[in-house]
């Protein structure tokens, strides 16, 4: 079946909305799009379309001409929100209203195909829509560049936000701006967007529109007559967002006539097909057969297709100038069409456009299958959804105590989650995810060393390569700036729970009556196991918080060694701030006493800086261990019991003459879910 | 003949245990006839399926019945007595053992036609002991004189607390009060040759409580004890109301105490705890029991009665593990039809009665002595097997082992642990076995 795994679910969506009554329908006719200006695609159109892309060649289909559509008549915006505040659910009335979608009641995060991204109301993937609309008599290209809603991919959301000229920031009319909006809006306010401010919700019981335009003013200094209040449930007032976007955002600045210049914001991989990228074009124009460089690679590639997304490939015979759409060249990995990338035609090269990165990761942690014997299915796993992900970065690893696994860097918290989350539920794979680390780094003093690395500033994401305080003029710990927004009754709160993650207040601004926004610089690695959690707990639920990278800052950090009997736990070492050292150490060596058999003397558990025990528990030698009944019929049973425990045995990691269970490490090493 | 001398009365009976008794020290002590003697001697455990009442801790092969052919019962006993005395050529039983269920719910009357069998196909000799397991409540003294009457020399009494609220939680139909009077009137009738079990570890019991009634019970006691820690077993009573909740989950850092002290105190007392649960003073070790530490062949009779012997009298050369049929009816039914109810056997392999001859017996306070050894495994000496093992050193240094010119056995402290030492024993016999040069072919 020709179901890319990154973007089958909008077809999948319209497949299942059209098998029921379809069989032995005539061949479907040529797709109408776009057709006449503002027409409505009937569902069974496009129904059948979706089909078509399925079992034909997409060379069967009428393609478009984007000539019709020059700059001025484009424009391209975003929509940003904090989790749950209606962004899909206006992209979904936004693509009924100009008849990309047929209005069903169906249509719920259309754009958001993951079922991880429905579960949690998030979208990881980005989706792109280019929507016809009809407005005073003039045809418009609308495209929709959909983001990713979180700032653990604030890079893809930057490259698509500098795809755009404009942001529709929806606010929920009931809860008014969370951290996330915060932060979205700062990413749209930098990039110098237009942004339009969406109050949405406000159907709800509880709404409070006024109080919220309130905020919108205080915080982002936007003028409350600019607020568009709507219901996107409902469909209320939804058609002004239309007439704001044209009105308010501004065509892209673009030149057809130049030489091409296209940004790549986003990317998936086809099996059939191989990489399909996501473009906008800055400059010039490109069709099938034009020969394109990759700024990045260097490399060269054959443009075989280019269209729109709306939101399925529909090929046209043309990009041009301020134009959004997909192009297939060929390319074999998403790596080559990294994310912020720019393409050129083939000796007509232009400077490419800034702001280009490769993913950095920030939390790494590891992975394992929870049987050996599970590696290669998770491997292939692994591999399929990195096809799509190309900021997942994978090394192999391996751990005497879990066996041989990877050792993966993520964005951010919720991707790693989002990433386990997806192993789980579309490849069934189950994984022991060890707790989350962040990338140290180390500036070295020692000549040695420098020689060594060939660098003066290493980062460390093995604990085991930390490099001693002797030969180390400072350590650097990734911060990040964190915004917290809550009801000011859990400031107090808040505020113990910052400290102790030894966090720095940067600012505290009342938004409103009763709500209030705090600015902090906080440690990565303060956050990444269990602040969000606790923010959430005891905040009952209504703090929001979010974060965006803040570079690196010197910390004392230590090396911290766990010790049984004397004896050094290779998998168990840690780097931790000296601040820390001792509540993390106790945690792990209590964690130990738990799950560490009693064995014939006693094993004393140990955490250690150097030399320097900080730390202590005991597991007591066995005072008894012998059955207390054994005669004739209990033989049989007996030496059965006997020989598979010894058999157990000699499976053990032995730490000195410690028998440790992988159950153990399990325990100590896994992200720990239940607090 | 023995029996018709046996039976004649309880004095005479007496007389022979005594006799019994000094042998059993020498015994004891290392002294063991022949290998080919050895596979013509045999243990006999008869086991009677029956109880009145359901224990809580009990998951034994036992049947609450609404009545009991017991005419049947008895003459499907005899049977496969003798079909399984046959089968084994053994010439000479050394012990019978009456288990259960409840053996005290039979007459006298079928124990006395076992051990008649026995005595018609096979030599049982005057000074065999012969035990009898007893339910306080199905004992009065006229009918343990009956049992003695009989042929049996000895008992074990179930006694289990001297704590009524203990024997309620147990299940047990008998008092603290009933328990004493047996054990009084079995002292009267079988002098320095009763046994008591005693149980510890039980939930909410506590230390202090718990050694003061093995003190009364000291005072009370005859020449033999033993000590059993409270296993919950999947499937009783007991187990199913610590799972829901409704009893606390026994402590095993409390039960190990109460084996620590209730181990000093019998020694203080002057028993010798010559197995891990079993502690004798006056030489009043049990034979029979001996017999299944030493890896001694036993014939095991009786509804999922369990032996072990060579089948000499098939032609069987190896040793056998055999389980009789469970369920009593079936098993008559077999025995009916074959003369014998063994459901299950299987060859030992001569590597698994090595392992068995370790885990038995590290049991006792003797161990395994090297001449013991010698008769199971006559290429590799324990120092062979042991003596080079870092692991097994290990365990010396430790204090918990002693391997030395006597043989191999647990010091007092590796006694309690012996299965957490047999875990690195095992496997090191293993090792040594698989290394071993191939045996000479028998009789090559």
């Amino acid at each position: 079946m020709r179901l890319p795994a990154g973007r089958g679910w909008w077809r999948g969506r319209a497949l299942a909305a059209w098998v029921p009554g379809a069989a032995g329908r005539a061949p479907p006719p040529p797709p109408p799009l776009p057709g006449p200006p503002g027409a409505r695609v009937r569902g069974a159109a496009a129904a059948r379309r979706a089909l078509d892309r399925l079992y034909s060649s997409a060379a069967r289909q009428e393609k478009v001409d984007m000539s019709r559509f020059p700059a001025e008549n484009i424009r391209n915006f975003s929509i940003i929100a904090h989790v749950d505040h209606g962004k899909s659910t206006l992209a979904d009335r936004l693509l009924e209203l100009t008849g990309t979608i047929d209005k069903t009641k169906n249509n719920k995060q259309v754009l958001d195909k993951l079922q991880v991204e429905r579960e949690r109301g998030i979208t990881v993937k980005a989706q792109t829509a280019s929507l016809f609309y009809n407005h005073e008599g003039k045809e418009y290209l609308l495209n929709l560049i959909d983001t990713p809603g979180h700032v653990d991919f604030s890079y893809e959301v930057s490259r698509s936000l500098s795809a755009c000229q404009g942001v529709l920031l929806v606010v929920d009319a009931n809860e008014g701006i969370q951290a996330q909006t915060v932060a979205n809006f700062f990413l749209a306010f930098e990039a110098q967007l237009s942004v339009i401010p969406v109050i949405n919700k406000i159907d709800l019981k509880n709404a409070d529109p006024e109080r919220v335009v309130k905020q919108i003013e205080k915080v982002f200094d936007i003028p409350s007559d600019e607020c568009i209040k709507i219901s996107a449930k409902l469909g209320t007032n939804v058609e002004s967002v239309l007439q704001a976007v044209i009105e308010r955002i501004p065509p892209p600045k673009v030149h057809r006539n130049n030489p091409l210049k296209a940004l790549v914001f986003d990317s998936t991989f086809d099996q059939y097909r191989g990489v399909i990228a996501n473009v906008a074009l800055f400059d010039g124009v490109v069709a099938k057969g034009d020969k394109i460089v990759s700024a990045h690679t260097q490399k060269t590639y054959e443009v075989n297709e280019v269209g729109v997304l709306n939101p399925n490939e529909q090929p046209t015979h043309k990009l041009y100038a301020g134009q959004v759409g997909y192009l297939i060249a060929g390319m074999k990995d998403v790596t080559e069409a990294q994310i912020g990338d720019t393409l050129y035609l083939h000796k007509q090269p232009v400077e490419p456009l800034p702001g280009f990165k490769s993913a950095k990761p920030m939390v790494f942690a590891g992975m394992y299958p929870v049987d050996q014997s599970e590696y290669n299915n998770l491997k292939s796993a692994i591999e399929k959804l990195t096809l799509n992900d190309s900021s997942v970065t994978v090394h192999r690893d391996n751990s005497l105590a879990l066996g041989a696994g990877w050792r993966l860097g993520f964005l951010g918290l919720l991707h790693m989650e989002v990433f386990n989350q997806r192993l789980e539920q579309e490849y069934n794979a189950s994984v022991i995810l060890t707790t989350p680390t962040v990338p140290y780094k180390a500036v070295l003093s020692s000549a040695k060393l420098i020689k060594e690395y060939r660098e003066k500033e290493i980062t460390i994401i093995n604990p085991a390569q930390f490099p001693e305080k002797s030969k180390v003029s400072e350590y650097l710990e990734p911060v990040v700036l964190g915004t917290i927004i809550t009801p000011d009754e859990y400031i107090g709160k808040i505020m113990m729970l910052c400290q102790a993650r030894r966090a720095v207040q940067k600012n505290m601004v009342f938004i409103d009556q009763n709500r209030v926004m705090l600015k902090y610089l906080l440690p990565l690695n303060e956050i990444v196991v269990d602040f969000y959690d606790s923010l959430k707990s005891l905040s009952s639920g209504y703090a929001s918080f979010d974060y965006e990278d803040a570079g690196y800052q010197t910390a004392e950090l230590v090396k911290m060694d766990i010790l049984l009997n004397g004896n050094f736990v290779e998998e168990l070492v840690t780097i931790v701030h000296k601040d820390k050292a001792h509540t993390v150490g106790k945690a792990i060596c209590e964690r130990l006493k738990d799950s560490l058999p009693r064995q014939l003397f006693e094993i004393a558990i140990q955490a250690a800086i150097g030399s320097r025990i900080i730390a202590r528990e005991t597991v007591k030698a066995y005072r008894k261990n012998v059955l207390a009944k054994c005669y004739g019929g209990d033989i049989t049973r007996k030496m059965k019991l006997l020989k598979r425990q010894a058999e157990g045995k000699k499976k053990l990691r032995k730490v000195g003459n410690i028998e440790v269970p992988k159950d153990a490490f399990i325990k100590v090493l896994k992200t720990q879910t239940d607090k | 003949m023995a029996l018709p001398r046996a039976r004649a009365g309880a004095g005479a009976w007496a007389a022979a245990a005594k006799a019994a008794q000094r042998r059993r020290r020498a015994e004891g002590a290392g002294g063991s006839p022949s290998p080919a003697a050895r596979s013509q001697r045999a243990a006999l455990y008869v086991h009677w399926p029956y109880c009145e009442k359901r224990c809580s801790y009990c998951n034994f092969n036992k049947y609450i019945p609404r009545g009991v052919d017991e005419a049947a019962m008895r003459s499907c006993l005899v049977t496969e007595t003798q079909t399984l005395l046959l089968l084994s050529g053994v010439r000479r039983v050394e012990s019978v053992f009456f288990g259960g269920g409840t053996p005290s719910l039979a007459s006298p009357h079928t124990v006395a036609a076992v051990l008649e069998a026995v005595a018609q196909t096979a030599h049982l000799p005057a000074d065999s002991e012969v035990t009898l397991e007893v339910n306080p409540t199905s004992a009065p003294a006229s009918r343990l004189a009956a049992f003695g009457a009989a042929g049996v020399n000895r008992l074990s009494i179930g006694l289990q607390s001297l704590d009524d609220a203990e024997l309620q939680l147990l299940g047990r139909t008998h008092s603290a009060n009933d328990a004493l009077r047996t054990l009084a009137e079995a002292r009267g009738l079988f002098p320095g040759r009763v046994s008591v079990d005693l149980m510890l570890g039980l939930p909410a019991q506590q230390v202090g409580p718990w050694l003061r009634r093995l003190g009364d019970l000291l005072r009370r006691c005859d020449d033999h004890v033993s000590l059993y820690q409270l296993s919950l077993e999947r499937g009783t009573a007991l187990f199913a109301r610590v799972q829901r909740g409704a009893l606390p989950a026994p402590d095993p850092e409390l039960a190990a105490e109460m084996y620590q002290e209730g181990r000093a105190a019998l020694r203080e007392a002057g028993f010798r705890q010559y197995e891990v649960s079993n502690f004798a003073r006056n030489g009043a070790l049990s034979t029979h029991n001996w017999t299944y530490w030493q890896c001694g062949q036993y014939i095991g009779v009786g509804p999922g009665a369990h032996g072990r012997f060579v089948p000499q009298g098939a032609g069987g050369l190896a040793r056998e593990a055999r389980i009789q049929t469970l369920e009593p009816d079936n098993w008559m039914k077999e025995v009916k039809l074959f003369g014998h109810g063994t459901r299950k056997r299987s060859s030992l392999g001569e590597l698994e009665l090595l392992e068995e001859v370790l885990a038995m017996g590290l049991r006792t306070d003797v161990g395994i002595t090297h001449q013991h050894w010698q008769q199971f495994e006559p290429q590799l000496t324990l120092g062979d097997v042991f003596g080079a093992s870092e692991a097994v050193h290990a365990l010396l240094e430790q204090g918990l082992l002693l391997l030395d010119h006597r043989g191999l056995r647990c010091s007092w402290e590796g006694l309690a642990v012996l299965d957490s030492l047999l875990l690195t024993l095992l496997p090191r016999l293993q090792e040594a076995w698989q290394q071993k040069a191939p045996a000479p072919v028998p009789g090559g």
